[in-house]
This record gives structure tokens, sequence and C-alpha cells, in this order.
């Protein structure tokens, strides 16, 4: 049995490459459920449901998928390049940061102004974070993986001196959190009676213009060829260093976007649970969708599915919720193999 | 004046090798992955699994040192996966690194959820009792601080020479490195490459386990969510700082312990002057300040992240 | 009874059948040579025969026993093979380098001093003079194939397996190499050379195999042999390398003078001290030398990819100051990488998208300076898998799966059709089969003609002194005279390859 390069790939078998991922992660994840005692079925019924099955449901599920979008794209644009930024979480942070510094009260603009204002922060915040791993990269050679991991620990510490100390809200009656966004700058809800909110249009967008840059742009072929072929790209006159440097600004001014539509949008204020590891969630979501920033809003809403029905299972079922993240931790590996079955193809003699 | 009186107490060495601990053993597994060609980035989740299984294992009636078996054998067993993908499907070492942290720290925090439903503040366990060596334990300071340790801190430093000895003085230890420079070679040889990288993961995987067992098992008593805070990724930046060499890891080790031992220390003395968080900042900071000290001169092993498929013209 | 027999071996990757029913025996003390061009399945055949490929059909036996398809067994058969690119990891010494794989992984110590008492004596026996505490980094070329002979020998070889061993050698090695060979074959040893260079063959061997597109054409002795008989059986029809026609020489389009470069820290590769060279329109100049004396960091020099410290660098008349890959597209110079997967293509991308690489850093075939035109694209790419002949499923292609000829014409397409001034080719040819060689130097004759000047490096002696006007030999960074190609003898060159420069500023004997 040896692995052999596929010629050509089916297109069908790209498209349903990830699906297949999610069925085996989830058929693995079924011993986890028979090991608490549960029904599989009945618990994936009712994970649906908790995710699907009501109009609150599908709200609380649009809504989850809104940072998850922001964090995918980000992590989606940078892997494109083998910059593996995996510190969207400090990044959503230093958003959210910059968010709540800039818009409780420091500025007050019509919400038309306020609300660009905040995202521009936002970004710039979230991408200032990543200078230094990715010039250390460029000009160091330092592993940008470790760097950017050790930079999340930083940055959660740095939020919580700060929303302990010069940011605390003198009126939270002693709880560590920042004073809220003030009311222009508040990203108003799409729907009624839900968390669903203005975020999501802008998500939406920033996908699809990921998507047109990726594609048809020479930055977007740049950023591709200094991904797959590094000495390559450089013979062929790009600057390769540019090149790396503006995708990691791009990626992490997308992580710091889902940091400002989580303030702006849903909280209100920064604690220090704002995220529950929407930056690590991110690579899930990016690769199931195999980079595509299309794909990415799908693969979001799928794991947004999987996180807010886990909840519900957990309550009905008494299954720990932390069956989500397993499910979701499993499906990354399942789709680095089903990805490599559409590159290869196994040949048996 | 007072952090150099500080410097000469016992409890700041003792607080120093317990610090060290699981640091060491945690970068001695990543350099044993990364001298046979594999960075394994799931570190962090393996850690957190291993304090998990150790820790369990003796909370539900089993023996503490076959507690620190069974952590190693579970390490491995995540070590194993992580090799199929890696060495026998050539994936990514990056992307299922993360992958298999992601989904062993998640797994670890369901199935202690799962076996303790309805524990509210975490259960406790006996943990490694300290044993002082007969006479050493007596030299005032560094022997009162060393030799008064628990077994698994003697284990943890005693791994050190025996990594250096294995790597560098025996066949199997020469293969490890070879399939690290130049695995090509260890394949004209009539070796299995992948064999061989598979088999190194998969102890220094245990180890790593073992690391994170030392934190439920020996340093404290219970297990937390969130106890491994990052010190999977500090012991894969120590390893660059040390190039791949077991004895400047644990130089580099002792380095960090002691600064943290010092920050405790400090701390108590500063009072609110500086806030607390920058004192916890400082491990992560050093990380990256050590990484960026040896960035020049690093050695990578040539063939560190890239895979070997048997049968690829050559 | 044949101490090697290979029966009926077929190997298949794909679509292309590598190897085709071939059979062959070898006896006690022969040296047999396997023949055949680039891509004919020599290697293919070998490494089925040392077990790091399984053949599809047929079997091999070894001193009458069937040989299991695995490295270990070959090893243990008593096979060695001395591969083309050698297997040596660098930063390991010499002594390490051999003895891994000779002791069980699970011995609990390695017995050195025995190791090294052996290795000694085995290299006084055979006159394979080396240090083995150094490191494998430290070693020349030569002494490296060196190293790669003792692992074999070291484990007590029977069959000895070489690859184009005289790929990377001077002249005068290769006569060392070859008196070595005579001498193991004196003691018994069998021993299989593989090569597509006829007049080694006459000069060593005692038997010669021909392979031809995957089958083996026929087999002769040596001695009733010559290269005309050969050269046909090897490539099976004629081939029409181009003809090189005396021109008259126009402008200077490049000038070095006096260029230094230095390396980052810690890096190994030889750097380039004090070169002084000019090229001009209509000629081509060869630069001669064993592979690693510094002519990859010239080719990268030319190619925009290093910086040079010192001397001067004049392109076309105008002085570079700072250099970068963009500058030399701008100024329209060609560039033909060595390594043809690594830095010629990237692999992953589709035809068309390799075609127009260079194109769009100069933001050609663009809309509003940052959109890719595809339609032009793809309409540009489609003429020139047309004009230059590349044998590919169409424009969407993925580049790596094309064979390292039609590889080449990709990259001599996307460079020659801006038909540009000034050409620097590192090992055009290398790897090639004879018809895609002839192709490539005869694209390369035909820029000449047009009033390109070329520099070409290969370590192929041969290639140059056909291909070229003018010579230079590098050795260790340095560079010699210019000299006529026809004014100096094979052995001369071989002097000076081996650091015979003749100019004051080499230091090395």
């Amino acid at each position: 049995m040896q692995l052999e390069v596929r010629t050509n790939t089916p297109f069908w078998l790209v498209l349903f490459a990830p699906l297949f991922a999610m069925i085996v992660a989830l058929s693995l994840c079924s011993v986890l459920i028979i090991w608490a005692d549960a029904p599989v079925f009945t618990a994936y019924g009712a994970l649906l449901n908790g995710g699907l099955g009501s109009r609150f449901a599908i709200m609380e599920t649009l809504s989850r998928s809104i940072p998850l979008i922001f964090t995918g794209l980000a992590v989606a644009v940078a892997f494109r390049s083998k910059f593996y930024n995996i510190g969207c979480e400090g990044q959503l942070y230093c958003g959210a940061l910059a968010a709540v510094y800039i818009g409780s009260g420091m500025i007050t603009l019509p919400p038309i102004a306020m609300i660009p204002l905040l995202m521009l922060c936002g970004v710039i915040a979230g991408g200032l974070l990543l200078i230094v791993p990715v010039l250390l990269k460029t000009h160091l050679k330092v592993d940008e993986v470790v760097t950017t991991l050790l930079l999340n620990f930083i940055v959660l510490l740095m939020v919580s001196y700060l929303i302990e100390g010069p940011m605390k809200d003198p009126a939270s009656l002693g709880w560590p959190q920042t004073a809220s966004i003030i009311d222009e700058g508040v990203f108003p809800p799409l729907f009624e009676k839900s968390r669903v909110h203005l975020g999501l249009i802008f998500a939406l967008i920033a996908a699809v213009i990921t998507w047109i840059v990726m594609r048809f742009t020479t930055f977007g072929y740049a950023s591709r060829a200094v991904g797959l072929n590094l000495q390559a790209s450089n013979f062929f006159g790009i600057p390769v260093n540019m090149t790396i440097i503006k995708v990691s600004l791009i990626s992490g001014g997308l992580a710091g976007l889902a940091g400002v539509s989580e303030v702006a949008g849903l909280k209100g204020y920064l604690t220090l649970d704002l995220s529950p590891g929407f930056g690590y969630t991110g690579i899930v979501v990016a690769m199931l969708a195999q980079l595509n920033p299309i794909g990415v809003v799908i693969s979001a809403f799928f794991i947004s599915v999987v996180y807010v029905g886990a909840d519900s299972m957990s309550r009905v079922l008494n299954i720990p919720a932390y069956l989500a993240d397993v499910i979701v931790g499993v499906s990354v590996l399942c789709v680095l193999v089903s990805v490599m079955f559409t590159q290869y193809r196994l040949r048996f003699k | 004046m007072e952090i150099l009186e500080l410097l000469l107490t016992t409890g700041f060495w003792a607080a120093t090798i317990r610090i060290v601990s699981p640091l060491i053993l945690a970068t001695l597994g990543e350099l044993i992955c990364e001298r046979a060609g594999v960075l394994n980035l799931g570190i962090e989740g393996i850690m957190t699994m291993g304090a998990m299984c150790g820790w369990m294992w003796v909370y539900q009636g089993g023996d503490l040192w076959t507690g620190v078996l069974f952590a190693f054998f579970i390490g491995a067993v995540f070590g194993f996966i992580h090799s199929c993908f890696t060495v026998y499907a050539g994936l990514s070492q990056h992307v299922t690194g993360i992958g298999i942290t992601l989904f062993a720290a998640s797994l670890s925090y369901y199935a202690y959820r799962l076996l303790l439903p309805s524990a509210t503040t975490p259960p406790k366990i006996v943990p490694f009792e300290n044993y002082a060596i007969p006479f050493l334990a007596e030299i005032p300071v560094f022997g009162e601080a060393l030799f008064n340790q628990t077994p698994l801190t003697y284990f943890a430093l005693l791994l050190v020479p025996i990594v250096w000895y294995v790597l560098y003085r025996t066949p199997a230890g020469l293969a490890v490195r070879m399939a690290g420079e130049c695995p090509v070679a260890v394949e004209a040889q009539g070796i299995n490459v992948l064999r061989v990288r598979t088999f190194a993961v998969m102890i220094g995987s245990g180890f790593m386990a073992v690391g994170g067992a030392f934190l439920t098992m020996s340093a404290f008593d219970a297990f937390y969510f969130g106890m491994i805070n990052g010190r999977g990724w500090i012991a894969v930046a120590l390893v660059i700082f040390a190039s791949w060499k077991p004895g400047k890891a644990l130089f580099g080790a002792f380095i960090f312990a002691g600064l943290e031992a010092l920050q405790v220390r400090v701390q108590q003395f500063s009072g609110d002057v500086i806030p607390y968080q920058f004192f916890l900042m400082l491990p992560y900071i050093m990380s990256i300040v050590a990484m960026i000290i040896v960035a020049r001169k690093a050695r990578y092993p040539r063939a560190l992240l890239v895979p070997f498929r048997k049968g690829e013209r050559i | 009874m044949p101490v090697l027999e290979l029966n009926n071996i077929s190997k298949r990757f794909g679509n292309l059948l590598a190897n085709e029913n071939i059979s062959l025996a070898l006896d006690a003390g022969e040296i047999v040579a396997l023949l055949g061009e680039n891509g004919a399945g020599k290697t293919t055949l070998m490494n089925i025969l040392f077990g790091h490929y399984s053949a599809d059909e047929g079997w091999i036996k070894v001193n009458g026993e069937i040989l299991p398809n695995h490295t270990e067994a070959a090893i243990n058969a008593g096979i060695g093979m001395v591969h083309q690119h050698f297997t040596l990891a660098d930063n390991l010494s010499v002594m390490e380098n051999i003895v891994l794989g000779t002791e069980s992984l699970f011995a609990w110590r390695q017995d050195r001093a025995k190791a090294s008492k052996r290795l000694e004596n085995l290299s006084h026996e055979f006159g394979l003079e080396i240090d083995a505490q150094k490191q494998v980094s430290e070693l020349t070329v030569g002494e490296r194939q060196r190293v790669e002979i003792l692992k074999a020998i070291y484990r007590d070889v029977k069959i000895l397996i070489l690859d184009e061993p005289t790929a990377v050698l001077t002249p005068q090695e290769t006569e060392k190499l070859f008196s070595s060979l005579k001498d193991l074959s004196k003691k018994g040893l069998t021993i299989i050379f593989i090569t597509h260079k006829l007049h080694e063959i006459l000069s060593v061997t005692d038997r010669v195999a021909v392979l031809r597109r995957g089958k083996l054409v026929g087999e002769v002795l040596t001695k009733e042999a010559d290269k005309n008989i050969l050269s046909e059986m090897m490539v099976g029809h004629k081939v029409s390398y181009p003809s090189k026609k005396n021109q008259q020489y126009g402008d200077i389009v490049v000038e070095l003078d006096n260029i230094s470069t230095v390396g980052e820290k810690g890096e190994s590769s030889v750097q380039l001290h004090n070169i002084t060279l000019q090229v001009r329109s209509h000629q081509i100049l060869g630069i001669v030398g064993v592979s690693g004396n510094g002519q990859l960091q010239l080719a990268r020099l030319l190619s925009g990819m290093i910086q040079h410290n010192s001397g001067t660098m004049n392109l076309f008349g105008n002085t570079i100051e700072k250099n970068s890959p963009l500058s030399m597209i701008r100024q329209g110079v060609a560039r033909i990488p060595e390594d043809r997967h690594t830095e010629g293509i990237v692999g992953e991308m589709k035809l068309w998208e390799n075609l127009i690489g260079e194109r769009l850093s100069l933001n050609q075939m663009t809309h509003f300076g940052c959109c890719i035109d595809k339609k032009s694209a793809i309409q540009h790419s489609e003429q020139l898998i047309d004009d230059f002949d590349i044998r590919c499923s169409g424009t969407n292609a993925q580049a790596n799966l094309l064979s390292g000829g039609n590889i080449q014409k990709l990259i001599l397409a996307r460079t020659l059709t801006q038909n540009p001034g000034f050409i620097v080719a590192n090992q055009p040819v290398r790897g090639l089969d004879e018809g895609s060689i002839a192709y490539v130097q005869t694209q390369l004759m035909d820029a000449r003609n047009r009033g390109a000047g070329i520099l070409l490096i290969s370590t192929d002696i041969d290639e140059l002194l056909t291909m070229c006007d003018d010579l230079m030999v590098m050795c260790d960074g340095y560079i010699s005279k210019v000299f006529k190609a026809e004014s100096k003898s094979i052995s001369e060159i071989g002097l000076m390859m081996a650091g015979q420069l003749g100019t004051d500023n080499t230091s090395i004997n």
C-alpha cells in the first residue's frame, strides 16, 4: 500500500473532503458519548436541535459564527502563505481593547463614523500585535508559531492588568471589566429579539473581499506563491518579505475585527472571558474550509452549530460540553487526512 | 541587596528546582522529537493529558509510580497519533501539532468532567513526598535544596544525562540524530526512517506527559483546568534556545525556573508598585527573548519539518 | 553461477513505464556499465535492486537466493550503493556516517575503538584515505565520495553500485577513482557503474548493458565496442545537436570587476573572491568547475538573488548598486536556475501561473496594476506551450507533474520569449534526456546567434567544449583567466579545476 500523486482531482472530492472529515470526526467522538452512557443518535440529535432546531438556536448559532468567520479568515489568509499565525486569540483581544479604549467615551461620533472608526482601530491593533512575530520571522527566521502562541498569554495578562487597573470601570462594583462602549459605537442587532448583530454583515463582506483579493489580484498570487515555494517566489521577483508582512497585517487585522465585533456587537464591555478560544477555533474553521474565504463562512457556521448545540446537549443528556472542543480538535486532524486524499490516492498492490 | 540575599536561601533554590522539573521533562521530550526531525506542537495538549491521566490514575486508587507510567504510556499513544500524521502520512507538522493539542487538551477536560461530574472544588490526592538523600541533603543551602526533593524531581534531573548518553553514545541515538539530519542516509543504511522517527516521537511525547503529570502528582495535588498554562510552548522555545542539546536545555530551564522563583519572591517585596500580571508575563517574554538571542546562530536539524517519503526520487 | 541475477524486472510510475522486462546477470569481479541517457531507467533499476523501490514484476537473485524487497535485505545480501546525490549527514562526523546501521539499534553502547580500527585498515587497504573525525561538511566533494565508498566497503559489500560517480569529480580524480575501482574488482567485488558518458565506459568496464526508454536494448563486451556503436544503442535515433559557428562578438553586456561576496554568518557555502569577467553579445562564456566551487553563488549573483560587497557589476553599461531579482528581470536578464524544481517553478501552481510569474512582477498582464489579466495570461501561455513544444495537458496542468525536460522548456519559454540581452544558465541540461538536451542547447545557441550574451555554467566539460566560445575555470570561489575553448587540453583544464588556476590571487596550491 502506498500513496500516489493524483494527476487530477475531481471537483466533488474537493467539495466533499471536509464533509467526510466531519462525518469521521463525529463518528470517532461517538465513542466518547457511549463512554458517557448516552445514546449516540439521541445525543447528536440533541446537538443538531440545540444548534439549528429553533429560531433562537439559529440566532445563537449565527451570532456565534461572527467571530469565527473573522478568525477563520485571519487564519486562512496567513496559512495560505505558510505564515502560521496561531495568535488570533491575542489579536482578538487587542482589537477588542482598542475598540473599548476609543469607544467608551473618548470620542463621540455619529454611528455612521463611529462604527468604522472602531473597526479601523481594531484592525490596526490586531495587525500591530503581529509586527513583532513577523519581523522576527522575516529577519531572524524565528519560528512564528511559538512567538504568536506566547503572545496570546502576554496579551491576556495585559488585558487582565488593564481591566483590573487603568481601564477598570468604576461603576462595575468591583468586577474586573472595562466601561461599556457608548451607544453610537454599538453594532445594532439585525433581527428583533436576537443577538445577531451588524457584525455578521461585516463578516460576510470581509469574506467576499478576502476571496476577491486572494483569487484575482497579483497580491493574492504572490501570497500563494510565497506559501507554496519561497525560493521560486523570490526568483520570480516577488518581494517575499514584504508579502509576508502584508499578509500578517491583514491576518492580524481580521482577528482584531473579531474582537471589535464581540465587544461592540455582543458584550458591550471587555472582560477576560470575551473569547472562549475563538482564535484557536479559527484554525479549525480555516482548515475545514481548506483555506478558502467563502468556505470559511460555511465552516464557521458549521462549527458554531457544534458549539451552540453541544451546550444544550450537555444540559439535556449530561454529557460534558467539552465534547464540542473534542469534536473540533478531532476534525482538524480528520480534515488534514481528507485533504491529503484530494492530492494523493492510495495504491494497493 | 535583598535580591542577593535571596539567592542564597534554601527556599529559593528548592523552588527553582521544583519549577525546573516539569520544564526539563517537557523540554527533553520535545528535544527528542525534534532531533528526529519532527516538530511536536502537540506538547501543550499532551502535557495536559499526562497531568490528567497520572492524577486520575492515583485518584482512582492507583499507585504513584504506576500513575507516572500510565501518563507516559498515554503520552506515547498521542505521540503515535502525531507520527501517524506527520511521519507516515507526511502531513504538516505545524497543523497536526495544533490539532493534537486541541484534541488532547479538550479530551482530558472532557474525561475529567465525565469521571468527576459533581466536583466543585478540585479533589486532591496524596502526591509524591520529599525524599531527603542522606548526607547530601545536609550540605547547606544548595544541598538542602537539591537533595530534599520528590523522587520525580530526581528522575527529571537524571534524565538529562541519560538522554544525552542515548543520543550521543548509542547506535539508536545516532539513528535518531541522523533521521533528523539526513533521513535518506538512514534509509540507505538499511534502517527504517519512519520507525525511528515514530519511536522518537513516542518516547518524547511520553516524557512530555510525565512533565504534565509532575504538576498534578508532585508540584500540586489536584488537576486544574488550564494548569499547563503555556509551559509546553515555553519548552518549545527552550529547545531552540538550547540548540537541541540536552545539557544546554537543562541550563536554559534553570535560568527560566530561577527567574520564576525569583519573581514570586520579588513580588512579595514589591507590594503594589508593579502589578502581578507583569511578573506572570516574564516567562513568556523571556521565551521570545531567548529565541531572539539564538536566532542568528540556531542550527536547526536539517530535516526538521521535512517529511520523508520512501520511494520518492532521491 | 552468477553473483547477481535480475529477471524480467518491470516498474511503472503512474503512466510512465520506467523499467520493462529487464534481465541481467553479473559474475564476481566484473565491472559492468549500465549505460543509458537520463530518464532511461538506470537509476530506477538500481533503486529496485537496492530496495528503495519495489518492482511491479520480476525477481532478483543474489548468489542464487531470491532477494526480498527492502533495503535491509539488500544490504545484508552484500549490496552497496553510492548514490549520485550523496546520502551523508553534513553535521555529523565521517565515522558516525559510516557506522550508522552496522550495530544493533538496541545495543547500549557503541564500540568506537573497534570501528575506527576497522575503518583505518580498510582505508589503507584500498587507498581511500580519510580523516574519520572530521565533519562531513568540511570535506570536498571528492572526499565525500570516498566516504560513500567506504560506507559500502565497511559493510563487506560483494556488489557495489555507483550512480554517475564521475559527475562531481575533476578528470584527475576520475582517474584515481577508476584505479580504485579496478583494485576493488580484483579483490572479487562486482561493480555496477551507471553512466551516460561513453568514454568512461571504454576505459574502465568489462561489459556494457545499454538501457533505452526502460528497456534493455543490448549487452556488449567493452573490448568489442566503440563510441559510435554505444551511442547509437543508447539514443536509438539520431539527435542533432546545435553546431557552433564562429561569430563576431558585439558589445559588452555584463562586466564583473573584482567582485566578492560574503555569506551570512554560519553559512557554509563557498563565496566569490575577486571575480573579474565580461560577457559580450554573441558570446557564450562557459564556467568550468567541480560542483560547489562558487558557481552557484556566481549564478545567484547574476540572477539578483544575492548581493556583492565589493567590486563593481555592470549590466548593459549601467552599474548595479542594489541587486535584486526584480531589477534583473527589469533589465531583461534571462535566468535559468540550477534547481528547476525549487527555484524554477512553483510546483503546486498551474502551468500558466508559472509562465507569467516574472511578468506579474513587472506589472505586465494586469488590470489596474493589481489584478491578474487572466485572459491574456492564458493566451500568452497557450502561445508559449505551442512555441516551445511543452508537452502537457493544457494551461491548467499542475507544473510539478511535468517531466524534467518539459519543466526546463517551461523555464526557457518564460525567459527566452522576452528576447533577453543576457542569459545566465546554470546547469541547464543536467538530468535531461538527449532529445531535451539537444533542444535546450539549440535554443541557447539560437539566442546567442540572435545577439544575446550567455554565461553557461556546467560541471560537464564535454558540454562546455561543444557549446562555448570561451571558458573560465572556478575553484573555491576564485576564477581563472579567460581562454579559448580549443586552446587547452582536458587534463590541463582538470588541473585548473583542482586549484591551479594560474592567477596570483589563488592561495591554494
